[in-house]
């Protein structure tokens, strides 16, 4: 344990510490020489293009892609143009900047996916070289072309070009260049050797850093720190001028007594460290430069490569992979020799304790009495975070578990979380995986992004493991990795579309989340329409399956789906694809299998195409409804002869459709709409378009009997229906004489009472009383209260014995008809007996 | 009078949230479109949202004038129309003119419409056809649920009805499955869900859809159980004559949106006067649930108790006389006013309904429900077309006679529906058409005979046998079993017993003792046995789709809460005031709180209306 601190490196204030990462994994014939590497931050993937430069065709360059600890993922051939950069985007996507412009897109196993163009006029003039950044906006594409122009993309997935201005007296290529990104824009900084620029969208401006004298000579190389708050300078005469990126201050000026420019150099610092460093790489040499003057130098044996890291460098190399990194000021105060920091202090009472010896007390007792305890248990708890070695964490958590035994009121909280993340952590930096992330960076990059990485590389298992392990919400968490398994499941050529589908359906279940219907669409892209469907029977929500199974051109299939859905909306788009796809005559008869998206189209043609209602109708022989539409379009028309041809041809359907009953009842219209006519012409009735009884109603009133005995008879109107018209029609007129006549023509149907009630309706109690005594007996009491004979209705009632009766007369008698009253009464015991 | 309501009821949900929910969404969209704007709006949202925002709150959110949708063009001179519409064909092709003709004008406008309460993909479809998707902009005002008084809320859609029932056409199946969900979201967890119908088995599917999309955040349940009905399963009750005051009022002067306009009749002055129709008029409360011959009683001795209280003023000094008049004075004038517009109206009602064609027609009614004299109802009826009385009566009668008789004799169908025609114009065979698909008049199959005694050897064979014989004839027409339901369900009391209206005994009395509504005695059998297990002969007759679901808290069910006494009854397809009052009736039996939901208040006329098809 005491050789800890055997591999740090005082500088300054700090200490750094360059700790192995890997035994590389790989074996390369050539080391890294005459190559383009690319490792992505956060211990990403790493792309090897050998000898990209090399042009003839008979031999071209190889495309390597390993893990962060050298386990090969693809390796392939390249076959495309010459590349003049290589990087990795923020989702593990591998991007090949080509000299004419073209930026090919390849997942991390080689498998290509996309490409686009950094401008036409790149082809001709060229791309001399290319950065790759990445930004808060994503992954961006910087190039510089033959004729000096600078194009900028700042996030290929949302692809806009930006040429920048031309910069003044720049022939080919700057002297180095870089991106930048500030205040929310992203800029070029470049040296032409004397000058120093600031390209942005609209201007090119010369800038000057500060205290950076004209001595110094030209800026031969340049570097901005990770979080592109800091800039790093290196001149011709081997000066490195350090300070904030904004140029307006400056922190260190240093001689490296170097004045070869360096091979890389890369900003190393860690977040809140008040000591950021720069690290430069010669062919042999490693220098740590801090703020100061002094600086670290490590010799290097064999050629390597820097990748800047968000808290350290790593150092890559054919054989092995180092993380350089200041050291943690809280591991300082724990590890430092001679130390007594709290959190020191309790990792040796903790070794005494292992060793049953009673000094751990001692430290312990000291501990407490400046009540530093808390304090101590929360170094040990951060500082397991930061060291990488297994076993130092695990010594540094005991600790913290030893020391918290003895504080009553201690947050379980931050421990727990870090022995679980440190878990999560171990695991993945395993060299199988190959992911050697810090706490630091995991922290800053989010679990999601861990396993959405975990997920481009296909390790599923351990994806869903942490999911599991660190109690993510299934949403979140296993859905997600489930839902990237079966997409790429379905990409499996070896494996039958029905394995597949089972494979799938086993491992998905009904996991929230994970829709089918999105792995089916995966499936269809790669061509496997056969399953896209399997998998979309899967799917629960019918509604989710309709758009796929349109494009898929499975329009039926779409039909039913949404109608089963019950969204009448989608049921209404997929009728309006039909409608337009498919021929009048199939269209009309997928919807005849489909009662309710027919009736939702017919709805619609109702209201916007009545003439395709009538195909509808005549397509499916429905002459029941031609027949109806007939009639509804003839009460549309205003001129009689068209309004009865229409009403023809209804009569014609009615009949095909067997409805003798509506066929006659049309006929019958027809007739009475001609007579109208006729009447109306002579005699100017205004009748047309009432109905039968109206128009008898109205002939009666004009006195036109004659015409109204004629409908009567045309038309069969029963006899009853006719009695009460004329009745009612004489009543109104007050024609009484007439009326008594017609009550004597024959015996009424309707019988008399009708006559009573329509002559007291008029207040002629005279008239009324004529037709008492014809009234049926039932009925005679009624008529006899109606003109107020309360004694003929008392005579009524007693003759007919019925005692409801009787006692509907009584009801009306008033109190002072004691007579009757009493007779009724007499009547009605009568009757009782 | 009033009845003695257990002491146990639970307290109602306070629904004045879904009001305030309502009004914030709306001002939301207005403020979506800054600036002075000209509102159009549909004319049957404008009752609707008059309860909801008044035109002091429009105003303040910058709407300049409010026009009424009338299909003409429109005179504005604002450049900023804004269209607050039902998500109707027509209407929308009326705002594409609008947009059209101000192109044609070369005049400038920016147009918004907003959809409540929700937009159909066929709006879009015509925005596009007409070309004026890309001037328009669309948006939803998620308006699902009014709530009429403390235990009716409304959807506001009487188009449901046609569309759904008549036309096939299910789109407002899923609004219905929305305004679901946004009570549950509110007052939920539900416990238990029942139902019955094909459509309220999709608007449960439909919520439950939702359900499973949003998360539910753990609160406490203030409705515990729900209850899904189709209009279509019991057509009975709603064509029966109302006789409840508040149903009475509805038939005669139609009460809109809970409010009614009395005509001078009424007011006995020479303005007629909208009355608002709720739980705040005590004196309405009273009796608006009683049937009407007893509310005159009520009446009377209301007015002679407030004749008491204005009394009390004689004989009192100053001082008395200043807090009687500061402290009840008030109450009293307002009650006065209430009353004698009650008094008002039920007069009204006298006049029309007790004459003695009104006795006569609901004698018919109640024949045919008891299935007695049936050919003393056809003259009846008959003689009512004949003489023109109403078409509408004349129509429901015929219904009526065709659903409690499961169809017409051949004989009878023919002769009726001439008659009809003569009486009423020819242009009614589509309106026959129309019942004729809902089932509500039909003419007997010749294979009806078979089913009749298969319903009677039914009983001898096992029951299996049976069933399969029902399928087979099920298909051929859809049937009402009116007759074989009201014995099973014991829907009509023996006419021999003296019914006192005064103390009603069940639900009876909301038809005068005569007859049991079949939509709330489902409900009431449902909760009785927590299911349908037993009325499995019930629900074949009515063409099943039943169903009864435990909510998805399975463990809070259990508990006794007072929630699981508030029972959430939704009518898709509309109800009736009679249903309402019938529902009050058997809470207070039951010690159960009813909240009714339904996609419209309906009656009979509202019905047949919606079912013509005459174009005059």
């Amino acid at each position: 344990m005491s050789f800890i601190t055997a591999n740090w490196n005082p500088l300054g204030e700090a200490f750094y510490r360059k700790t192995e990462l890997y035994e590389m994994s790989w074996s390369l014939r050539d080391g890294l020489r005459d190559s383009l590497v690319a490792a992505a931050p956060y211990g990403g993937p790493i792309a090897l293009l050998r000898e990209p430069q090399r042009r003839s065709p008979s031999s071209r360059p190889q495309l390597e892609i390993y893990s962060a600890s050298g386990v090969s993922i693809a390796s392939f051939p390249w076959k495309s143009g010459p590349v003049v950069q290589v990087g990795w985007t923020v989702s593990d996507e591998l991007l090949l900047v080509q000299e004419d412009g073209s930026v090919l897109i390849y997942d991390v196993f080689g498998t290509f996916k996309r490409h686009f163009s950094m401008g036409q006029e790149v082809v001709q003039s060229q791309v001399l070289e290319a950065q790759v950044f990445h930004s808060p906006y994503g992954t961006g594409v910087a190039i510089v072309t033959g004729s000096s122009r600078f194009t900028l993309a700042t996030n290929i997935d949302d692809l806009k070009l930006r040429r920048l201005p031309e910069v003044p007296g720049l022939q080919g290529k700057p002297v180095c260049w870089l991106v930048l990104t500030q205040d929310r824009q992203t800029k070029v900084l470049l040296s032409t050797g004397p000058d120093l620029y600031i390209l942005d969208n609209t201007s090119c401006t010369a800038v000057s850093p500060p205290g950076l004298g004209p001595q110094s000579g030209s800026i031969v190389h340049m570097s901005v720190s990770f979080s592109y708050k800091y800039l790093a300078l290196f001149t011709e005469t081997g000066h490195l001028w350090t300070g904030p990126s904004h140029l307006q201050d400056k922190l260190n000026e240093v001689d490296t007594k170097n004045t070869n420019p360096p091979q890389q150099m890369v900003w190393c610092r860690r977040p809140k460290s008040q000591q950021p460093s720069v690290v430069l790489l010669w062919d042999k040499l490693l220098m740590v430069i801090g703020v100061r003057q002094d600086n670290i130098q490590f010799p290097m044996e064999e050629p390597c490569v820097l990748v800047g890291e968000l808290d350290g460098v790593r150092i890559l190399s054919s054989s092995q992979q180092e993380l350089l990194q200041e050291v943690p000021l809280v591991c300082q105060e724990i590890f430092k020799i001679a130390s007594m920091a709290p959190g020191a202090l309790l990792l040796e009472a903790h070794r005494e304790y292992q060793k049953s010896s009673q000094k751990a007390d001692e430290y312990l007792r000291e501990i407490k009495e400046q009540s530093m305890l808390g304090e101590a248990v929360r170094q040990c708890v951060e500082a397991a975070g930061h060291e990488y070695d297994s076993i130092t964490q695990k010594d540094l958590l005991r600790a913290a578990s030893f020391g918290k035994c003895f504080l009553t009121d201690f947050a379980p909280d931050p421990f727990v979380l870090t022995c679980r993340e440190l878990r999560v952590l171990n695991s993945v930096r395993e060299s199988s995986v190959g992911l050697p992330l810090t706490h630091t960076q995991f922290k800053q990059m989010t679990l999601q992004v861990l396993i959405d990485r975990l997920v481009y590389r296909q390790f599923y298992p351990l994806a869903i493991e942490i999911c599991r392990y660190l109690k993510i919400p299934d949403y979140q968490g296993v859905s997600r990795v489930l839902k990237h398994w079966a997409s790429c499941k379905v990409q499996q050529k070896d494996l039958t579309d029905e394995a597949i589908a089972r494979a799938v359906c086993v491992k998905v279940g009904d996991s929230p989340g994970v829709s089918y219907s999105h792995i089916a669409a995966k499936a269809y892209e790669c061509g496997r329409t056969e399953l896209a469907i399997k998998l979309l029977d899967f799917e629960a929500r019918s509604g989710e399956q309709v758009p796929l199974l349109l494009k898929m051109k499975r329009s039926q299939l779409a039909l039913s789906k949404a109608v089963e859905s019950g969204d009448t909306d989608l049921v209404y788009t997929v009728v309006t694809y039909l409608k337009n796809e498919m021929n009048r005559g199939d269209f009309f008869m997928t919807l005849r299998n489909q009662p309710v998206a027919l009736s939702l189209y017919r709805q619609f043609c109702k209201l916007q195409e009545q003439e395709t209602l009538k195909d509808l109708y005549n397509q499916d022989d429905d002459h029941q409804e031609l027949a109806n539409y007939q009639v509804t379009a003839s009460y549309r028309e205003k001129r009689l002869d068209s309004r009865l041809s229409l009403l023809q041809s209804a009569v014609d359907e009615y009949n095909k459709a067997k409805n003798e009953f509506s066929a006659k009842a049309t006929e019958d219209e027809m007739r009475l709409l001609r007579f109208q006519r006729k009447l109306d012409d002579e005699k100017g009735a205004g009748l047309l378009g009432l109905s039968l009884q109206a128009t008898m109603e109205a002939l009666l009133a004009l006195g036109l009997h004659k015409q109204a005995e004629q409908l009567y008879r045309d038309f069969r109107v029963p006899d009853k229906r006719y009695w009460w018209l004329k009745l009612k029609s004489l009543a109104e007129k007050e024609e009484w004489e007439e009326l008594e006549k017609f009550s004597k023509s024959k015996k009424s149907p309707i019988g008399y009472l009708a006559f009573v009630d329509v002559c007291m309706k008029s207040n002629n109690r005279f008239e009324a009383k004529k037709y008492v005594s014809k009234v049926m007996p039932e009925q005679r009491v009624r008529a006899h209260l109606a003109v107020s004979d309360l004694e003929g209705a008392a005579d009524a009632a007693i003759e007919r014995k019925n005692e409801s009766e009787m006692a509907l007369v009584l009801s009306r008698s008033s109190t002072s008809d004691r007579l009757l009253i009493d007779r009724l009464n007499r009547a009605a015991t009568v009757a009782k007996k | 009078m009033a009845h003695s309501a257990r002491r146990d009821c639970p307290e109602l949900p306070d629904f004045s949230l879904l009001k305030t929910l309502a009004r914030d969404h709306l001002i939301y969209l207005l403020e979506q479109l800054p600036g002075k704007k000209d509102l159009f709006i549909e004319p049957d949202l404008m009752s609707p949202l008059d309860r909801i925002a008044n035109v002091s709150i429009l105003k303040q959110h910058e709407v300049d004038k409010l026009y009424k949708v009338e299909y003409k063009p429109v005179i504005s001179t604002s450049d900023q129309l804004c269209f607050l519409i039902r998500p109707r064909i027509q209407t929308v092709k009326w705002i594409c003119d609008v947009a059209n003709a101000d192109k044609a004008a070369g005049k400038c406008r920016r147009y918004k419409i907003i959809f409540t309460p929700k937009k159909f993909y066929s709006c879009d479809a015509v925005l596009e056809e007409q070309g004026i998707i890309g001037d328009v902009t669309t948006d939803e005002w998620s308006f699902y649920l009014l709530p009429l008084d403390d235990d009716i809320i409304s959807l506001e859609l009487p188009e449901f009805f046609r569309d759904n029932f008549l036309a096939g056409d299910q789109r407002w199946v899923k609004t219905a499955g929305s305004a679901l969900h946004l009570i549950h979201s509110l007052y939920g967890p539900f416990s238990k869900i029942y139902g019955i119908g094909r459509c309220s088995k999709m608007a449960y599917e439909s919520w439950r859809e939702q359900v499973a999309e949003g998360e539910q955040r753990a609160q406490k349940a203030e409705i515990g159980k729900v209850f899904l009905i189709d209009r279509d399963v019991d057509f009975v009750t709603p064509l029966c004559s109302q006789v409840v005051y508040e149903g009475l009022v509805d038939d005669i002067f139609r009460i809109k949106c809970g409010c009614v306009e009395f005509g001078p009749e009424v007011t006995s002055s020479d303005k007629s006067m909208k009355v608002m129709l709720n739980s705040q008029d005590k004196v309405f409360n009273e009796i608006r649930n009683e049937h009407f011959s007893n509310v005159f009683g009520f009446l009377s001795q209301k007015a002679r108790n407030l004749q008491t209280a204005y009394d009390k003023r004689r004989g009192m000094d100053i001082k008395q006389m200043k807090t009687f008049v500061s402290e009840e004075f008030k109450g009293l004038k307002q009650e006065h006013r209430l009353l004698s517009l009650h008094i008002g109206a039920s007069e009204s009602i006298m006049k029309q309904k007790t004459k003695q064609d009104f006795q006569e027609l609901l004698k018919t009614e109640h024949s045919l429900l008891e299935g007695f004299e049936i050919r003393e109802s056809i003259s009846f009826i008959e003689e009512h077309i004949n003489r023109r009385v109403s078409m509408l009566e004349s129509l429901r009668l015929l219904c009526l006679l065709s659903i409690t008789e499961n169809g017409l004799l051949p004989k009878d169908f023919r002769s009726l529906k001439t008659q009809f025609l003569q009486s009423y114009g020819v242009d009614h065979l589509l309106t026959f058409a129309n019942l004729r698909q809902l089932g509500l008049l039909v003419e007997q199959q010749p294979g009806e005979m078979l089913t009749v005694m298969e319903s009677k050897v039914g009983k001898l064979v096992n029951d299996k046998t049976a069933g399969k014989l029902t399928d087979a004839f099920s298909s051929l027409a859809r049937k009402s079993h009116f007759r074989a339901l009201s014995r099973k369900l014991n829907l009509v009391p023996r006419s021999d017993e003296e019914y006192d209206l005064r103390v009603p005994r069940d639900m009876a009395y909301i038809f005068s003792g005569a007859y049991v509504p079949l939509s709330c005695k489902l409900v009431e059998q449902v909760l009785d046995r927590d299911g349908w297990t037993g009325l499995e002969e019930v629900t074949k007759l009515l063409n099943g789709h039943e169903f009864a679901v435990t909510g998805n808290n399975g463990a809070d069910s259990k508990a006794k809460g007072n929630a699981q006494r508030i029972v959430l009854v939704m009518f898709l397809g509309g109800c009736t005031f009679s249903e309402i009052s019938a529902l009050r009736f058997l809470g207070r039996e039951k010690g159960f709180r009813f909240i009714v939901v339904t996609t419209a208040i309906t009656n009979s006329s509202r019905i047949l209306e919606s079912l013509l098809d005459n174009h005059v």
